[in-house]
């Protein structure tokens, strides 16, 4: 009795090690693929630094404040129209007027990438009798 | 200082962290409210992280105190006082480096951590503490209850997912947006694992130190539980990201796993007859009565996050207030009410009296029940219609919708204000006892100590 906890304690810690070990190594999504895209990287630093995710969303994960900004590139077409909201702000959102265009050009980079990641409305999965849901294939 | 007295520093600094957590929650919610309340002075993005960072620091330094003050009980005089010491300063540099990050906009982290990461080291070594210390007092210490195990499991898990939780500053990692953002969902998931296996091990501790038999501990059913704890800590986050374009099977084990709540569920049912007995029979034992409260919270949040889990339901509530109901009942429904129960029981000095007859701490009690429960209720009703705007024909914009929502805010407000009120009493009560206590020396601690009303009638 006395090492049973250990030994349940061990395999369970093996079991965590080869699952978060498999989603680090081969990722999460089959469409990444191998392919490193480091703009989108530096752009998700951007949206960090300027604490973006404080009131808006990526795929409905983060504030509440603000739209989910994860099609939001396809839904303006148009990145100048993306930056100059971005510069100006509105009445709950600050201006970021100062930001450099390297800056910008990241985060407008990152947010096509979340774009074409796949949808984040939720009109568009079909939920099954099993409880499960299951993406459309084509985007509304 | 004696060795003894670490629990307690690291007490008064998590009452003190709650404090500012629910000032700065209050006038977050403002902002809700009233747009552009305060936007030229500090911002949305920066009250919504002192919020949260401020609430989870009382969480960690709560935890942190329960391991000391059991340890202290355990194992007297076995931690290091110096290391003890040398980790509470490292949480004050981290507390002030986070303040002072979040109101010159020095951002950079993560949801949740959004602090410049500089200020994560100090946590991380404060950490490293806490486990040098845990396992230094417990030395030569075999068969241990299950609320060792417990507190092991989340000093080591908190550390291990919180190292995790920056993987991103490598490209490896976050080139891939995706892969991203599911580590990031892992490792929030296993945080609140981690601190839970802590808060959840102090009550098996304090019913253990209540029942006076020793048994709960080291029941087959405790270790049961634990282990279903630590399974749930591992592999129990998939629910939070059903929506992401990720592999199936992420998703698959997300949703199996979150059914194995079903057996804390069904085990909450089961034992309410033998819970509401021993509740008439320990009321006036205040920290009993928060212990109680917690498993309430438990059974409702429970509920909520199984029908949460259900990725068909999910799909209505996710990105919705819903979830916020959701933290905030955990945090402040199961997380607070355990940690008040642990401060007044191990943590409350004895110097002062709180008899069951104490009328401030009778209404503060209650008055945070129902206004919790008004709290809650608010956020899910404004999360429920969002949910449906979310999967209809949106006629109306975002701006439009949420504008739509702010009677259920100011309800949420309202509450909100009554909720900081009622549990700042009893927070304001410990630290003003602390305060006595180290006025007074420990003869006159002795001396008192004999005339406390802990009783357990």
């Amino acid at each position: 009795m006395n090492r049973m906890p250990s030994i349940v304690f061990a395999i369970l810690c093996m079991a965590f090690l080869i699952y978060s070990g498999s989603i680090y190594i081969y990722g999460a999504s089959a469409s990444e693929g191998t392919e490193f895209k480091a703009e989108a990287g530096n752009g998700k630093l951007v949206w960090q630094k300027y604490n973006c995710q404080g009131c808006h969303q990526m795929y409905g994960l983060g504030g509440y404040l603000g739209p989910d900004l994860t099609n939001v590139s396809s839904k303006w077409q148009n990145d100048t129209i993306l930056e100059a909201v971005i510069r100006s702000g509105n009445e709950r959102m600050p201006s970021y007027h100062g930001m450099d265009r390297k800056n910008m050009k990241a985060l407008l980079v990152f947010l096509r990438e979340m774009d074409a990641s796949g949808t984040a409305d939720p009109r568009n999965f079909r939920r099954e009798m099993n409880g499960m849901i299951y993406r459309n294939e084509n985007r509304n | 200082m004696k060795t003894g007295t670490d629990g307690n520093l690291f007490f008064v600094l998590a009452l003190v962290m709650l404090l500012i957590g629910m000032l700065a929650g209050i006038i977050t919610g403002m902002e809700y409210v009233i747009p552009a309340f305060l936007k030229n002075y500090i911002g949305f993005e920066a009250l919504r992280p002192m919020h949260v960072s401020s609430v989870l620091l009382w969480i960690l330094l709560g935890a942190t105190a329960c391991i000391y003050g059991g340890l202290k009980i355990l194992r007297p005089g076995k931690t290091s006082g110096p290391a003890a010491r040398l980790q509470w300063v490292l949480w004050i540099i981290a507390i002030a480096g986070i303040f002072y990050s979040y109101y010159n906009g020095h951002f950079g982290g993560r949801e949740y951590w959004e602090f410049n990461p500089v200020w994560s080291f100090p946590i991380a070594l404060a950490w490293i503490l806490l486990i040098y210390n845990f396992f230094r007092a417990l030395r030569g210490y075999r068969n241990w209850p299950v609320y060792i195990w417990m507190w092991m499991t989340g000093a080591v898990f908190f550390l291990f997912t919180f190292i995790e939780n920056y993987l991103w500053v490598f490209p490896f990692f976050r080139d891939r947006v995706i892969t991203d953002m599911t580590i990031q969902w892992k490792v929030n998931g296993s945080l609140v694992g981690s601190w839970n296996q802590i808060l959840y091990g102090t009550v098996f501790f304090l019913m253990d130190r209540m029942d006076k038999t020793g048994k709960t501990g080291r029941s087959k059913m405790a270790f049961t539980m634990y282990f279903l704890g630590l399974f749930n800590l591992m592999f129990n986050w998939g629910h939070h990201i059903y929506t992401l374009p990720g592999i199936d099977y992420v998703r698959y084990i997300g949703y199996l796993v979150s059914m194995t709540e079903w057996i804390f569920l069904v085990r909450i049912i089961y034992q309410w007859k033998q819970s509401m007995t021993q509740a008439r029979q320990h009321y006036h034992y205040f920290p009993y009565r928060f212990i109680l409260a917690a498993d309430w919270w438990i059974f409702l949040n429970m509920g909520q996050a199984i029908l949460m889990s259900i990725p068909a339901l999910n799909i209505i509530t996710h990105g919705t207030h819903v979830t916020v109901a959701h933290a905030m009942g955990t945090t402040i429904g199961i997380n607070t009410m355990i940690l008040m129960a642990a401060g007044f029981e191990m943590f409350s000095g004895t110097c002062t009296r709180f008899d069951k007859g104490n009328r401030m701490l009778n209404i503060s009690f209650w008055t945070s029940q129902v206004s919790l429960l008004v709290f809650w209720l608010s956020l899910n009703t404004a999360g429920i219609i969002k949910g449906v705007w979310q999967l209809g024909d949106r006629h109306v914009g975002y701006a439009d919708m949420m504008r739509s929502l702010t009677p259920w805010f100011i309800v949420l407000l309202v509450s909100g204000f009554f909720l900081m009120i009622s549990i700042a009493t009893p927070a304001i009560i410990l630290i003003r006892s602390f305060i006595i206590c180290r006025i007074r020396r420990p003869e006159t601690k002795t001396r008192i100590r004999t005339a406390m009303v802990f009783t357990n009638k």
